[in-house]
This record gives structure tokens, C-alpha cells and sequence, in this order.
């Protein structure tokens, strides 16, 4: 079995910190770590290599520093890593990413499972995986938290709102995995050192994955992002003071002004 | 010049933090309690190929040399001085030993299965009668047929009670003295004629094992003389000096984390309707941990340095006693610091700073006291201008 595995590198938003003038995000010195909701991904299918066998594949599409992301992945236990990394790639919205990803997929061919987090740290559309599955045209499922791989099916537990539903799916598929699937493992020390020092990432361009550029990048995306800013901050709540019976009054007061009550 | 990590050491850090931030600072103070550090989070480090840093992966190490380890060592300091005891010990002297001077047989023997964490390993040199004078030594080792007869005891031997093997001093020859006369042997546990006595009770670094060991008539085989016969003596040293060296590297991450600990106190703790991060004495103390913080940081790992690349040189044994007599010293004035800003917080139990306090203070004295060491620098100093102290 075959499991490709997509992983983004995204700034650690635990040590994110607002420009308070600009209300921008501050990324320098901020380190870059693989998508945590990613790493669940990875996790589940390097289980499904210990447990029924598998080659597992990590693809990840970025600039040229994304290339640490694969290590790490590759350090945790995955075979073999591709960055897809070209200025064709660039500027891409949700849409053109998962194009991208999409030919890198199709260029692979032969996987039987294609497994990503749920939704990135720093964009939170948990889009991606789901237009993945509509460009390679298989079975997706998302929001999973547990699956496993029966006679040639996969077997998903997934969260709704409301409970679970329990999914089965013809190979191949594309699943997407949220956190509480499991806990992503550390990676071995002499993993990390030979999978700098020994092991290969290979990199693939826009002529590689044989895509039309203009479907890709700043040019192959129908969304564009017009400005970012924060929400003014809240404002500070009001106390009424005095004895409980009369604040109370008072604040029914208020209310009845605001037209709440 | 770079003085950028290259990318493993970064991610090895990385790792080597979350795992001390989520496996072991939450049981930190527990260790401290109950005087243990658990065998389960030893087996956790050692399945992470965190009980084998420096060594070579061919002999079942995670092959990050000196640099690694002095991240390791650096990254358990911040959290728990006591997991840092046992697997520096382990690591940077018992298992260092038989790295440095060990034969390829003895290497796959027992480095293999102490690199991997199969094994424990510890360092035998102290007795009650030789502590800084090392070469003071009475532990006598008689050869018989293809054996060695081992007779004597060992004092404050960290890991003495936990450990597998054993690196093990004593004389062979005692006319000749610490020079030729003192051999290195590798002792296993089971051996007939080995026993441990009684396990120390200390101020700090609680969690690791400090125990007594007797051999009596310990029969320890020809084929365990580890390093040159009689030349034991300078594998101790040497062992030592790279000891010395991933010492100063805990003293580093000891102090960061009073540093730290201090400045998020400081922030937060209001005083005069301020908070006392304002006050100048404060950022004075702040001012001085953190200059003494990033010196010490450059000196450790350019020795670490040194040593990776091969370019250690005579000055290595110098430098190594700087680092661990400097480390250990920024260290306890840190933790000093640290209990000062945080006031009456920072001496009560509830608060790791107490326990940090309390484990710093060891720093100074084992592995050859700062005084022994300092005297190590000078005369290396002198004798580069051609004055022999002795």
C-alpha cells in the first residue's frame, strides 16, 4: 500500500505575536513547523505502515525552507519526501494549491490513500484536502479520528456536530485527520541526524508535475486576499455598582435601552 | 565564521525540549520527592536514541557528537536536574570511557546496549580517601590466571545502584603511582565480588542514585581492561574533560531557566503599582544573568565545536575545565538570582526554583571540585610557558 501524506509548513502560532500598531502577524524569528493537524495525518499512516504495511510518501508544497517540514517527516519515519517548490507555484489560493498537489499526485499514480490534517494553523479553511479529492476525483472523507484499512477498504470514524458517523470507502481515497486521532510521535534523535545528513528530498517544478501554469499560483486562483487585518479590540465592560437589588434595576435598565430585552 | 546551528541540532533541540517540557517537567518535582528518577521515562529517553547522543550510530548511538549532547544537556537542565544527573553520568562518563579508550569489542560489547539505553552505565573513580586528589586511589586489582582480582570500595557513584557496567578505577602497580600504575576496568553488575551498599541521601539532584560500591574479590576478566594497561589514569582524565565539558552545557540550560523564570515573574508580579521589572535592581540582576548566559553559551559551544571537528588541541583539557568550573559557577549565582527576585515564592517548595537552587549547588563540587579545576587551568596556562606546577 501506498499512503501520500500532505504536509504545509506553517509558522508556529504559539509563538505568533501581534504588531499592536499594525495588527499584523510578527513571523520573524518565529519558528516554521509542520501543520500540527498534518502531523496527525502522518501519524496515522505511519501506524498503518507498523501495522498492515505500507510505503508512506510526504509531499508538501512551499518556498525552499518548506524542505525542513519533509525532513522532520522523514526523521518521524516516512520513506520518501517531494517538495514541490517553483515560483509557478506561488501566490496560490486554496483552489490552485490543491491543483498543484493534485498533478503531483497524479504524477505518483499509484497511491492508495491520501492522507491530510483537517485545516492549516495560519489559514483555517480546511479546504484543500476536500478539492483535492474533487481534483483526483476519489472518495473523500473528512473531520476523521479513526480509520482503518479492511479488504481493500478504508474504514473511517468521522466527527460531525453532533456524534460520528462511521464511513467506509473504496480505495483510493483521501481522508482528512483532526487532532484527536492520535498523539504524532517524537522522532527518533539518530532520525533526525541522518535524515538531514543521509536522506533526499526531492524537488519538483512546474515542468516536473506537467501542469499548465496558468492553472497554478497567483495566476490559477479564483480567491485573492484583498487585505488582512485584526478586529478592533473589545471594549472594556461597563460594572454597575451599588446594593444587588438596585444594580439589578439598573441593569435591567440598560438592557431594556439597548432594545436586548 | 558561522555561529548558526546547522538544521538537525536545531530540530534535535526542538525535540529534545518537547520532550522535556511534556514527559519529564511535570514529574520533575516528583523525582525530586521521592529520590527517583522512574525507570519508565528513562526507557521513554532511551527508545528516542536520547541515552547515546554522542556516540557514533555504529555503535548504536545517535551519532550528534559533543554538539548534541551539549544540547541535550542543556535542554534537561532547564527542566529537571536530576534526569540530567542520571543520563549525564550514563552518557558523558560511564559509557564516555569505553568510547574513548575502549577496543572495537569492548565497543560492540557494551557501548551497543549503553548507547541504546539497554544498559546503564556508571563511572568509579571516587573513593573515600581520593576525592580531588584522584590519583590517591586504594581499590587494588591483582591479576590471577586471565582474570583480575579486584579489592576496595567506591563512594558517591552516581548510578551506582541502577548501573549495568561499570567503568571502573584501580592500581596495578603501586610503585609506579597514578602515572602507570592505575589501570581502568569494565565491571558488569553480575560479576562475583560486586555489591552496592548504601545510596546517599543529598540537598539536590535527588532523583539520581549516589551509592557506595564494594569488590571484594570481584574477579573482573583480562579481556575487560579497558583502554592501556596501566595507563588508566589518563583515561580517567580524558573521560573527565569531556565530562566537564557537557557539565557546563547543563549549567547553561540551568541558568536559561532561572533567567527565564525570573523575567515572567518580574512581569507579572506587581509591587508599588508596578511591576518589579521596573525597578532597576531587578533589571541589574536581570542585566547580569543574561550577559553571564550568552557568554557562557559561546564558550560551550565552541569547545563542543572543537571537539566534533577533531581540532582539540592541547588547550582542550583547559577549555574543558573553564567550562564546567564557569558553568557551574553562572549557574549557581543564577539560581541565587532567581530565588532573590522571586522573594518569598521563590524559597517555598510549591515552586520549582527551590529545587533548582538546591541542584545547582552540586555543580560546583563533583567532577573535580572548581578549586581542583581552576588549578587545572592555571597550570596548563603555565606550563605553556614553560613552568611545570605540580
Amino acid at each position: 500500500m501506498k499512503i501520500v501524506v500532505m504536509i504545509k509548513q506553517v509558522p508556529d502560532t504559539t509563538e505568533v505575536k501581534l504588531d499592536p500598531r499594525t495588527g499584523t502577524l510578527i513571523r520573524e524569528g518565529v519558528p516554521s513547523i509542520i501543520n500540527p493537524e498534518d502531523k496527525n495525518a502522518l501519524e496515522e499512516a505511519l501506524k498503518l505502515k507498523e501495522t498492515v504495511g505500507a510505503t508512506v510518501v510526504v509531499i508538501s508544497m512551499g518556498p525552499p525552507q518548506a524542505e525542513d517540514a519533509l525532513r522532520e517527516a522523514l526523521a518521524m519515519g516516512a520513506d520518501d519526501a517531494i517538495l514541490l517548490s517553483d515560483r509557478a507555484f506561488a501566490g496560490a489560493d486554496t483552489w490552485a494549491t490543491a491543483t498543484t498537489l493534485g498533478y503531483a499526485l497524479k504524477k505518483i499514480g499509484d497511491f492508495d490513500l491520501v492522507l491530510a490534517g483537517r485545516q492549516a494553523i495560519d489559514g483555517d479553511t480546511a479546504q484543500v484536502g476536500p478539492q483535492l479529492a474533487e481534483f483526483l476525483k476519489v472518495p473523500q472523507v473528512t473531520y476523521v479520528r479513526e480509520l482503518a484499512v479492511v479488504d481493500g477498504k478504508v474504514q473511517a470514524k468521522r466527527a460531525v456536530e453532533d456524534g460520528y458517523e462511521d464511513i467506509e470507502a473504496k480505495l483510493p481515497a483521501l481522508l482528512t485527520i483532526t487532532k484527536e486521532a492520535n498523539t504524532p510521535r517524537y522522532p527518533h534523535a539518530g532520525a533526525i541526524i541522518t535524515a538531514y545528513r543521509e536522506r533526499k528530498v526531492t524537488r519538483w517544478g512546474v515542468q516536473d508535475i506537467g501542469a499548465d501554469p496558468e492553472a497554478l499560483g497567483l495566476k490559477g486562483s479564483p480567491t485573492q486576499v484583498k487585505r488582512s487585518f485584526s478586529p478592533p479590540p473589545k471594549e472594556p465592560g461597563q460594572i454597575i455598582k451599588g446594593a444587588p437589588a438596585e444594580a439589578a434595576k439598573d441593569l435591567v435598565a440598560i438592557l431594556r435601552q439597548k432594545n436586548i430585552i | 565564521m558561522d555561529f548558526t546551528f546547522p538544521k538537525e541540532y536545531e530540530l534535535l533541540r526542538r525535540m529534545i525540549r518537547e520532550f522535556a517540557e511534556k514527559e519529564i517537567a511535570p514529574i520533575a518535582e516528583a523525582i525530586d520527592r521521592d529520590e527517583k528518577v522512574p525507570m519508565e521515562l528513562i526507557k521513554k529517553a532511551a527508545k528516542l536514541g536520547l541515552m547515546g547522543v554522542p556516540f557514533p550510530q555504529k555503535y548504536g548511538g545517535t551519532g550528534a557528537g559533543e554538539i548534541g549532547y551539549c544540547i541535550l544537556m542543556e535542554e534537561l537542565n532547564k527542566v529537571c536536574g536530576s534526569t540530567a544527573t542520571v543520563i549525564g553520568a550514563h552518557t558523558g562518563i560511564g559509557a564516555m570511557a569505553i568510547y574513548l579508550d575502549g577496543t572495537d569489542e569492548q565497543k560492540q560489547k557494551y557501548l551497543v546496549p549503553l548507547a541504546k539505553g539497554e544498559k546503564i552505565a556508571a563511572f568509579a573513580l571516587t573513593e573515600a580517601n581520593a576525592g580531588s586528589d584522584a590519583a590517591a586511589i586504594q581499590t587494588r586489582a591483582v591479576r590471577d590466571g586471565d582474570y583480575f582480582v579486584l579489592n576496595g570500595s567506591k563512594i558517591w557513584i552516581t548510578n551506582g545502584d541502577i548501573a549495568d557496567v561499570i567503568s571502573v578505577f584501580a592500581v596495578t602497580d603501586p610503585a609506579l603511582g597514578a602515572r602507570g600504575g592505575v589501570s581502568a576496568f569494565i565491571v558488569e553488575k553480575g560479576f562475583p565480588g560486586f555489591t552496592v551498599g548504601h545510596k546517599e541521601e543529598k540537598m539536590g539532584i535527588r532523583g539520581s542514585s549516589t551509592a557506595e560500591l564494594f569488590f571484594e574479590d570481584c574477579r573482573v576478566p583480562v579481556s575487560n581492561v579497558l583502554g592501556q594497561f596501566g595507563a588508566g589514569f589518563l583515561t580517567a582524565l580524558k573521560t573527565l574533560d569531556v565530562g566537564r565539558l557537557s557539565l557546563g552545557a547543563g549549567g547553561l540550560g540551568a541558568s536559561q531557566q532561572a533567567l527565564k523564570m525570573s523575567m515572567e515573574f518580574a512581569k507579572s508580579r506587581y509591587q508599588f503599582g508596578a511591576p518589579i521589572a521596573a525597578k532597576q535592581a531587578i533589571q541589574w540582576m536581570i542585566a547580569d544573568m543574561a550577559i553571564e548566559i550568552e557568554a557562557l553559551r559561546s564558550l560551550i559551544y565552541r569547545v563542543a565545536w572543537m571537539m566534533d571537528s577533531g581540532n582539540m588541541g592541547r588547550d582542550f583539557s583547559t577549555l574543558a575545565a573553564m567550562c564546567k568550573t564557569y558553568g557551574s559557577e553562572v549557574a549557581c549565582r543564577a539560581a541565587d538570582t532567581a530565588v532573590q527576585i522571586h522573594g518569598g515564592m521563590g524559597y517555598m517548595k510549591a515552586y520549582p526554583i527551590e529545587r533548582m537552587y538546591r541542584d545547582a549547588r552540586i555543580t560546583r563540587i563533583f567532577e573535580g571540585t572548581n578549586e581542583v579545576n581552576r588549578e587545572v587551568i592555571a597550570r596548563n596556562l603555565f606550563r605553556n610557558i614553560g613552568l611545570r606546577l605540580r
